[in-house]
This record gives structure tokens, sequence and C-alpha cells, in this order.
């Protein structure tokens, strides 16, 4: 690794040190500052600011890491967001390094700043990213519109660049009912997903409402104030769609 | 060869006394999964029935069931009993009837007689005049000796909890050398050992000759003992159910001679495991059978009981008895274990008869262990709440391969090691006393030696440091001199005889204080080396209390500035304590463990500079202080896995509670294409791995949310059986005191961010 790459700085929203939620293992999860979308749903609202909050640079991350690597065996590291792909150089830099390192790494993101304009830097992030976490937030473009605030079109164009450069991927979906929680939807999103064969995992995220209290903190209105948490029974349904028989892929 | 040695490989071990050398040449890895265990049998099921019914009989009662009033329990003072003898495949009771407690009085009559009496019995009148007038007992014996100072020390609590008044226990007997040699092959190998005692008769030659002819004699009364329920222990075990028989009545002799604080088995699944090998190979038993057994084994053990006073309750409180059995471990190679199927079955016994506190299942856990094993122990973990797990990498190089754990964390080799238990000091306490000139900050007692009160302004850590530096000096020796009383006494008169003669003749003696109040000083140097604290002083011109200005770094949070405070302590209080001379040659080791006893030290202890106030329950064991730890659970794991086993070589309690949806998602699905995965079994190895390879040396898990704890104490009559692990050990939480139950909830459950 060159000096050059352990001195890019990266703007930082939060840490998870003992991540068990975001890629397989434990994981130090780092969670970056700043996001173009504005779902309705998000619930780290204050994350959504690209204002400079904890400045950290890539050996800042990595001596960090390192404090706590005994517990990561299994897992490595994970950066989530705000949108990570917001922070592309340092990203790059990041994974690189831990590639160097040895260190394991996942991308959770939208996808949703993907363009083939600036393929030649995405395609060197791939090159050093072990799995990537792509959140599909709505399969109907107008829908997507409405939750996210822009189309889904950029986001369903990475799903296949991925799939295409066969990337580890596991797909992450918010199930919302009255939003997500259709039948009609999630055949649609399944049917996708069935052109994809890079997908080693199909998680399923029940919406929850503890994300409220930040819009609150930031004294705005949270826009999905009627929305309630899916059933069980919900989920299970979603996940007999979604999952079953899927033709997932092992690397 | 002995014909119940059949198939089994040759070696060392058929000559000479050598249980090890026989593991090793004979046992069977499994690195196999759990997926060949078998549930409870109808039999298994009623018999635990009729347990749980007894348990709660037990309960109304106040605690106690039966209490012997008439015998003297010894190894052979009983006749058979039984739960229902037409269903047990393993049997022996402690007296004539289930949860019926025997009689000890030679740990003290005074205690003996007051144990039987909280609970509403009386012991005959002859016992009390026997027991007083013609045959001193250890309490006597101890207080005869004892000087002003010790009292004073003892009274005021800065040395709390000693085996001065109960059975010293954390002595375990080689229970496997009577299955596997039977009684007469040990009393010929004894027998030689007092031939060779040859004059001149010194002090030492005179005790050991004398210790050897009663280790003797309880090998005899164990035969005896055998015969009662038809079984010729004479001779060695020839299949797995008498090998189980024979382990179990060994061990049923040692607790009904000694009442000791902490009665562990040992490490025995593995050398059953020969036994249920030999027969499944050979057809004689299935695999129901086997695990039939080993329940049945597994329940017997929960039904130990001792008479014991209010008193000790406060401090080692759910009745415990610390039936520890230590569990696989790693050969020296790393390359393989001594994980068996019978360990799996032991563990499955979590399962087939309900989460427990006893036996104490530890797990010796090594990053090397199979996977599968591995991920069987940690989801017994998550499931029950009732095992513990400690360093085998850390403890295998000081004690050899086949070494066990007694009551909590104490480690030694089966057989070679015993040790004299010897509770613990407050350091907490003794930090205050070098603020005071000595004396005591409740009771304004001179205790320490006379010195003057600090007068300063402001607490200046230098001058304080080496107050306390001198301070700790006295606490060692009159600590250490206390318990060379204490063991002198106890060998003279509550010789655990048939646990040391399941030993070699020559042992190593480890010599255990402990301390307790680690991080309350170690936040309370912090403290006074990182922010400004004023000492408040009252009327007599006592330190009483303190006001701390501007912030400090608090042990839990993995910062060297404060963590290295708790380490140097440990370092500098280990190194006086060896400056003193141990009784019999005794070898003087410590631990970091409290048990329940930190809600008793803190009740003991005034204000403390980290801003505790008087009363408060210290934290437990080696764990930071409740709510300090803020920087997350790894954190708080990787500053106590920072305390040097090597000066703590007795052991380093550290209670880890964390709410289970923290450890992960919950698989909803278990379609055949996904992945099967469990992550949140997959994540709790991680964490051992990531803890062990730290350095740290134990570690209790609990898996569970504070409103099921809350919700137990509201609505007790739902969660009869509600387990957790406290320091060092698990305890039914409907047992607990109101204050411990308010202690456990204060603690850090850790959770996501």
């Amino acid at each position: 690794m060159t000096p050059s790459k352990l001195t890019v700085r990266g703007n930082v929203y939060a840490i998870e040190r003992m991540g068990m939620f975001d890629g397989p293992g434990v994981r130090y999860v780092l969670f970056l500052q700043g996001c173009p979308f504005k779902c309705k749903f998000c619930h780290n609202r204050d994350s959504w600011s690209t204002a400079d909050n904890k400045i950290m640079t890539v050996e800042d991350v990595i001596r960090d890491y390192k404090k706590y690597q005994a517990f990561y065996k299994k897992g490595g590291i994970t950066v989530s967001g705000g949108e990570p792909l917001l922070q592309l150089d340092f990203l790059i830099a990041l994974f690189e390094t831990c590639q160097a390192e040895g260190i394991h790494t996942t991308l959770d993101t939208s996808g949703g700043l993907f363009t083939l304009a600036n393929k030649e830097k995405y395609d060197a992030l791939l090159k050093v990213t072990n799995l990537v976490l792509l959140d599909i937030k709505h399969i109907d473009n107008e829908e997507h519109k409405v939750l996210v605030g822009t189309q889904n079109t950029h986001i369903l164009d990475f799903a296949r660049h991925l799939s295409e450069h066969k990337i580890p991927t596991y797909i992450r979906h918010v199930l919302i009912p009255g939003i997500t929680l259709d039948a009609y939807y999630l055949e649609k999103l399944r049917a996708f997903l069935d052109t994809l064969t890079n997908v080693v995992k199909i998680e399923i995220l029940p919406y929850h409402t503890k994300g409220i209290r930040k819009w609150k903190a930031l004294g705005l209105e949270y826009p999905l104030s009627g929305s309630r948490e899916p059933t069980k029974e919900e989920v299970r349904f979603a996940e007999d769609i979604l999952i079953k028989d899927y033709h997932f892929a092992r690397y | 060869m002995n014909a119940a040695w059949n198939g089994f490989k040759k070696g060392l071990w058929q000559d000479t006394v050598d249980v090890h050398d026989f593991i090793k040449l004979n046992y069977t890895e499994y690195t196999g999964d759990d997926k060949f265990l078998v549930g409870p049998t109808d039999a298994s099921v009623k018999l635990n029935e009729m347990f749980i019914d007894l348990l709660a009989k037990e309960k109304e009662n106040g605690g106690v069931l039966e209490i012997d009033t008439e015998v003297v329990s010894s190894v052979n003072s009983h006749g058979p009993g039984y739960l229902d003898a037409s269903l047990e495949q393993i049997v022996g009771l402690q007296t004539d009837a289930p949860l019926k407690r025997g009689f000890h009085p030679f740990g003290g009559i005074k205690v003996a007689k007051k144990a039987a009496e909280s609970y509403g019995f009386q012991i005959n009148e002859k016992f009390d005049e026997i027991f007083s007038k013609y045959r001193k007992t250890h309490n006597d014996g101890v207080f005869d000796a004892y000087n002003d100072e010790i009292l004073e020390a003892r009274h005021s609590g800065v040395i709390t909890g000693l085996p001065d008044a109960y059975g010293r226990g954390r002595i375990i007997g080689d229970y496997r050398r009577v299955a596997l040699y039977g009684v007469d092959f040990l009393i010929k190998e004894r027998q030689k050992d007092l031939a060779k005692l040859k004059y001149p008769f010194s002090e030492k030659v005179i005790r050991q000759r004398e210790e050897i002819s009663d280790q003797i004699r309880s090998l005899r009364g164990l035969i005896d003992l055998g015969h009662a329920y038809g079984f010729d222990l004479s001779r060695p075990a020839t299949n797995a159910k008498e090998a189980t028989q024979w382990l179990y009545l060994a061990y049923l002799g040692a607790v009904k001679e000694q009442n000791g604080a902490a009665m562990s088995l040992g490490r025995t699944s593995t050398f059953l495991d020969i036994y249920f090998e030999r027969d499944l190979k050979a057809g004689l038993i299935t695999e129901v059978e086997a695990q039939e057994i080993i329940d049945h084994f597994i329940l017997k053990l929960r039904m130990v009981r001792f008479a014991r006073t209010p008193e000790y309750n406060d401090l080692f409180t759910g009745d415990p008895t610390w039936v520890t059995e230590s569990l696989a471990g790693m050969q020296s190679d790393q390359k393989t274990s001594y994980v068996t199927k019978s360990t799996f079955r032991y563990l499955h016994t979590l399962y087939n008869l309900g989460t427990s506190a006893e036996p104490n299942l530890t797990v010796l856990y090594s990053e090397n262990l199979p996977e599968n094993f591995k991920r069987y122990a940690a989801r017994v973990s998550i499931d029950t709440s009732s095992i513990q797990f400690e360093n085998d990498d850390l403890m295998r190089p000081k004690h050899g391969e086949d070494y066990a754990i007694a009551c909590c964390v104490s480690p030694m080799a089966v057989g070679k090691e015993m040790q004299f238990f010897g509770a613990r000091a407050n350091l907490a306490k003794a930090l205050l006393y070098s603020l005071n000139g000595g004396k005591d900050e409740l009771s304004g007692h001179q205790v320490a030696p006379e010195g003057t009160v600090y007068e300063d302004d402001y607490l200046d850590y230098d001058q304080v440091m080496a107050r306390y530096d001198q301070t700790l000096e006295w606490l060692a020796e009159v600590y250490v001199n206390t318990l060379n009383v204490i063991h002198y006494m106890h060998d003279k008169y509550a010789y655990e005889a048939l646990e040391m003669a399941l030993h070699d003749v020559d042992v190593i003696r480890n010599f255990a204080t402990g301390v307790a109040g680690l991080s309350v000083v170690a936040d309370s140097l912090s403290a006074i080396k990182y922010a400004k604290v004023k000492p408040i002083y009252d009327e007599c011109g006592l330190i009483v209390d303190f006001k701390t200005e501007g912030d400090f770094p608090m042990y839990g949070n993995n910062d060297d500035r404060v963590d290295d405070i708790a380490v140097n302590l440990t370092k500098s209080f280990i190194a006086k304590l060896q400056k003193h001379t141990a009784y019999r040659d005794g070898v003087i080791t410590m631990s970091v463990l409290t048990i329940t006893s930190n809600v008793v030290y803190g009740k003991k202890t005034g204000n403390t500079p980290d801003g505790r106030r008087k009363g408060m329950p210290f934290a437990p064991g080696a764990n930071p202080m409740h709510g300090r730890d803020r920087s997350g659970a790894l954190n708080s794991l990787l500053s106590v896995a920072k305390l040097p086993f090597a000066c703590c070589a007795d052991g380093i309690s550290n209670t880890f509670t964390i709410v289970p949806h923290a450890l992960g998602k919950d698989e909803l699905y278990s379609f055949d294409n996904a992945l099967v995965v469990e992550p949140k079994v997959d994540n709790l190895v991680s964490i051992f791995d990531g803890y062990f390879n730290s350095g740290g040396h134990h570690l209790n898990v609990n898996v569970l949310l504070r409103e099921k704890l809350l919700d137990a104490i509201e609505n007790p009559s739902l969660y009869p059986n509600l387990t957790i692990r406290v320091s060092g050990y698990a305890v039914n939480f409907a047992l607990l005191t109101d204050e411990q139950k308010r202690d456990v909830i204060s603690r850090t459950f850790h959770d996501t961010i």
C-alpha cells in the first residue's frame, strides 16, 4: 500500500465495532456521512448532510479496526452510510488497503449513484470489494420516486453490473406495509432477481419505527408517520415470494 | 489384565494411578455436530418431574426441605435413598431422602447448629455436647489462634467471606480413579505410600502418616457406601453404567463427608465417554440408553444440598454447590481436542432436563476446538444462559492437559493440585483506610496501623499511591496469616480425607487469595489522577466523602490510562502477598472473583472517589462498574482481557450480558435453497475467539432481556427455572435476594447502537 492511500480522508457518521447485521460474521461497520437520497423510512436522518462530521483517514480507520480485529476473523469491515458511494475515492483507498491487510470488505449501498460514466472508478472499487449489500428500495420506478425521490434505474443497472462482474451480493429489501408489502411488487422484484446470477442471500428487512426519534430530533416531520411494522406472517409471506426456490449463487 | 479393562489400550496407567494416561490413549475425539443427540426417556421425564416437585416443596418450605438432625454425615453414614428406585439408572443420595440435607459439624458446631435452627430444625442435643465439650471443630480452632488485628479486619469487612466458619471446599477428588481402578487398588497404593514414610518421624511425616491412614479409612467407607446400594466398588467398573455409578458414588462420598463451599466434580465427560464408546461399539447399549445414564447422573448432581446459614447465603446466594464440571479443552499439540460425544451429551442435559444452575458446566475454550462443538456450545449458551467459558490456552500450559475448574474459575490439575480457598480482600476499603490513617470509614475503629488522615484540599495521585501501597502491604500480611490459621485448623479438624485419598500423595497446594473492588479502585485512582478529587471530612476528621471535579477515564472502555491502573494493582498486590510464607508450602495465587458477594462488600464500604455511594454494590468479579463501560461490548471485554492471568492465576471472572437481538438476525426462514446459518451462534463464537485470543480468562454469558428479569421479579411463578450467570456460577434467578436482583438488573446489558 502506498502512503498516499493511507492519508485519504473520509467523512464519518458513526462506527459500530460489534456489527452483527451488515454482512457475515462480527464486523467493523463504518457509516459514512452524507446521502443524496431522501428515503422516507430512513432511520438515520441525521446522516444525510454532507457537512463535515468526524474526519478520519484510511490509516485512522485501519488502526482503529486493528484494536478489535481478534473479533473479526469471520467478519471484516463493512462501509455503510449515508451513501458510501458519495465518497468513492476514500472507499477505494480504504478497500485497497484492507485487501492488502487481508481484511474482508463489504459495501452496503443503494447503488443509486452508479453510472457507466464513472465505470473505471467503480471497477477499481469492485476489484477490492468482497461483498455488496445492495438495497433495492422499490422495484417499481414510479413508486421508487415517491419513496426515495429518485428513479431506480441506476440501482437496477448497478445490480446487473455486479452480476456481470460476479460480485457476491446480498439483496436487501425493506418490507413496508402499504408500500413494498404487496404481492404484485414482490413478484416483480423476484422476476428481476431471477435475472441475476450473483445473489448469495436475500434479506428482507422488516420496516421499523426506531428512526422516528432522529427525524424529531432535527425538528422534522416523519414522512411515513402512518406506517406500521409488518407482522411475522407478512414477513413470511414476502419470504415465500422472494426466497423460495431461488437459485442462489455459490462462491 | 483385569477383565474390566478389556479392549482398552495398554499403558502406564495399568501399573500406577494415571487417569490422564488412560484417557489420552483411549478416548475418541468427536468432531461432528449435535444431530446424534436424543431426547429424554419416559423415565428421565418422570424423575425430572419428581425432582421439580421437590424443588417447589423446598421453596415453599423456606429454602430447605429437611435437615438430618440425628446422624453426623460421613462417607458411609446413611443407608440407601432413592427418588424412585424402579426408574433410576444412577442411584445414591447424600442422606436417606432426596433433598434432605446432612449434618456436618466438623466445620463448626455453632454454624452447623445455626444452619439447622434457621430453617426450624433442632439438632440432637447430644451433638451440641459432643462437639463443644469432647471434640473441637474447625471454627473453634481458628478463633483460638486469631489475634485482635485479624478479628478487627474480619469484622470491618476489609477481609471477608473467609472459610473460618464453613468448609473451605475447592478441592476436587479425582473421582474417575474409583471407576477405573476400583477402591482396593487405590487402598493398596496408599498403603505403599504409607510404608514409604519412614523415620525420622518429624511433625510433617507424622501428619502425613495420620492423613494417609484417614484417607484409607475413607476409602473403606466408600466400599461400604457402594454395598449399601448393592455395588462392589472394590473392583473396577466393567461398563459405562457402572463407570458412571462408581464415579458418582465416589463424588457422593465426598459430599457426604464434607460440606465444602465448592464441591466440584472435575473433568469426567471424556473419561466416561471411553466406556460409553466401548459399550456402544459392542452393541451393549444404545444412544438412548447412553443419554439416559448421563441424564440421570446429571439429575443427581442437581440434587446435591448442604445446610448453610443465612449469612452464608448473603455471600453466595442461590444455594450453590459448585458441582463444576469442566468440558472440552485441547491437547498441547493444539490439534486434537478432548471433545467427545459425551461432552455433547452433558450439555444436552440442559435441554433434556431443562436449564439449571448445577452442575456448573464449564467449557474449557480454545479457538482450535472443533467448529461443530464451538457452535453447539454457543447455541446452548444462547438458549440457556447456564454455562460458562474459560480460556484453555491460558490454563493448559500451567496445569497440563488434565486440569479442571474448582468452584468458578480456579484451575487445578486433577488429583495433583488442590487449593486452600481464601475468599477475598476488599481493595476499595483498603484505599479508604490509606486515606484515613487506618481507621474504618464507617465505624471509626482503628483497623489498619495508625497513621495520619490525608490533609490537602485535593487528593494528589502520587501521595495517595504511596499511602495505598503501605496499606496494601499491611493487608497482604494480615490476609496471608489469617489464611494460614484457617487452613492449619481445617486440615486439623475438618480434613477432606476422601477427596485427598483421590489425589496423589504429593500434591501442589495453591494458596488462593482473592480481591474485590478492583474496578472501584481503578476508577477511584483514575479520578484522583485525571480529575480533581476533594476529600470531605466528618466532625471527627475522617474522610467520609469526595467531591470530584472534571471527567476521568473509567475502566471498561479499553482506555489504557485507567486499565493500566487496574493491571498494575493486580501486579502490586500479588507481589505483596507473595512476600509472606504460606502454610504448608502453599503457592500463593490470586483471583478477581466475587460471586454474589460484591453486594455484601459494597454494603460494608463507604463512599469512594469514583463517585460510588456508600453501600452501593461493587461490580462483580473483574467487571467494569455498572453502566460505566459506555464504549460498547468489545471495549468492555478488551479492558477485562488486559488483566494479567500470570498475576491472577486463580482466575479473572467476567460476566457478560447481551440482549438476544444484538447478537444478530433471527433466521426466520429455512428454505432448502437459502444459506442455512445461525448468525447469533456464529457471532457468539467470534466473540469467544476474540475475547480469549486477547487474553481474557473467563466469560459468563447471559443472553437475555432486562425486561425478562423485571417481569420475573413481578411474576416469579412464570419463571420457576430462569437461570442466569452471575460471577462465576449460575443461579436460579428466583433464589437471589431482592438486593441482588436489583444489582443484576442494574448491570450493563450490551445492545446495538
